[in-house]
């Protein structure tokens, strides 16, 4: 397993805690996030695009929920796929344009036997089988066992959130707004 | 499907073509106002109201995973009685992001993101003992393909 890059310091803990749940919906984001923060703007954005360059942010932008656009169908896809063809059979499926995610997942035998994970947004579920069957023609004269599992009620979605800190147990209520880490300060 | 949340041709642009590649600059609403020949505050009243209808999870950073932190995709096959009991004592966790039911012996799947390993494995062992069920954890080894966002496509037929 791969060791995670620290966070380093306080502050960027402060910055990366603060902008976790979006940016504040105001024509400055920045200069409210310093704001709150007791430093300048110029600050705050040095530290996002240091993150930035390092690759610690995939991407910035408008994150969107698919299942209010209509897309009700989220099939996760996964298959028992040769170890030694696994790489290959990835990337294949991680190519198509319906696939939005294509991950290498231990197996764990006995409980589950599957090593490869690809995720399928569709409007119906009807058409993420189709788009499946798809999938599997796609390598010629093989058959991997796979199963399709359908998401069903969403009770939390939102994005990681790393800024927070040692709480093991479970707090009474966490509200996606409760954004303020004690331990930032 | 009738209870779609309706977009405007604007929002549609604007749900589709800023999902990455956002400048870090210091009025980043200007810039897709610009792109888009319309004002700054329209831009913001449009994104407050697809956050407001739920269509705009929010404007912000996706972090890469396992890079500032470590995380992890796990399952628990919960029996379905306890489901919504388990379901909501798994979401209390601040470490647990995305927390769904998938129609599967295993039914309810989750991320669970901490700063290290230590941190991750504390809060998988408190899960397990709290619901008395065993976690699978399931932590990617390799990326094929990730999402860099995802086209909507407004056009077709909705079937």
């Amino acid at each position: 397993m791969v060791e995670p890059v620290r966070i380093r310091g306080d502050f960027e803990r402060a910055v990366i805690g603060a902008i976790e749940a979006g940016l504040p919906l105001v024509a400055r984001p920045y200069a409210d996030i310093a704001e709150r923060l007791g430093v300048d703007e110029e600050r705050v954005i040095e530290t996002l695009a240091v993150l930035q360059r390092e690759g610690a942010i995939r991407r910035m932008g408008v994150i969107v929920r698919h299942h209010e656009l209509g897309y009700r169908a989220n099939g996760m896809v996964v298959w028992d796929v040769p170890d030694d063809e696994v790489g290959r059979i990835g990337r294949l499926f991680g190519d198509a344009p319906f696939v939005t995610l294509s991950y290498r997942r231990p197996r764990r035998p006995p409980q589950w036997r599957y090593n490869l994970f690809t995720m399928i947004h569709g409007r119906t579920r009807a058409h993420v089988v189709e788009m499946v069957e798809r999938l599997a023609g796609m390598v010629p004269d093989r058959s991997f066992p796979h199963e399709i599992l359908f998401s069903g009620r969403r009770f939390k979605q939102r994005g990681a959130r790393y800024a927070g800190g040692a709480v093991v147990s479970p707090p009474q209520r966490t509200g996606d707004r409760a954004l303020t880490r004690r331990e930032t300060k | 499907m009738n209870d779609e949340f309706a977009l405007s041709a604007l929002e549609q642009y604007l749900v589709n073509d800023f999902q990455r590649d956002l400048p870090l600059v210091p009025r980043p609403f200007k810039h897709i106002a610009d792109t888009l020949g319309i004002g700054e505050d329209e831009v913001l009243d449009m994104l407050r109201r697809l956050k407001a209808g739920g269509v705009v999870s929010r404007v912000g950073p996706v972090f890469t995973p396992n890079h500032l932190g470590v995380s992890t995709l796990a399952a628990i096959a919960v029996p379905p009685k306890d489901l919504t009991r388990v379901a909501a004592l798994v979401g209390r966790y601040p470490e647990v992001n995305h927390n769904y039911e998938r129609d599967h012996r295993y039914n309810l799947w989750f991320v669970i993101a901490a700063r290290d390993h230590e941190h991750l494995g504390k809060v998988i062992d408190d899960i397990a003992s709290r619901t008395a069920l065993p976690v699978l954890e399931l932590p990617m080894l390799e990326a094929y393909f990730i999402d860099l966002g995802f086209r909507i496509d407004f056009g077709s037929d909705h079937g």
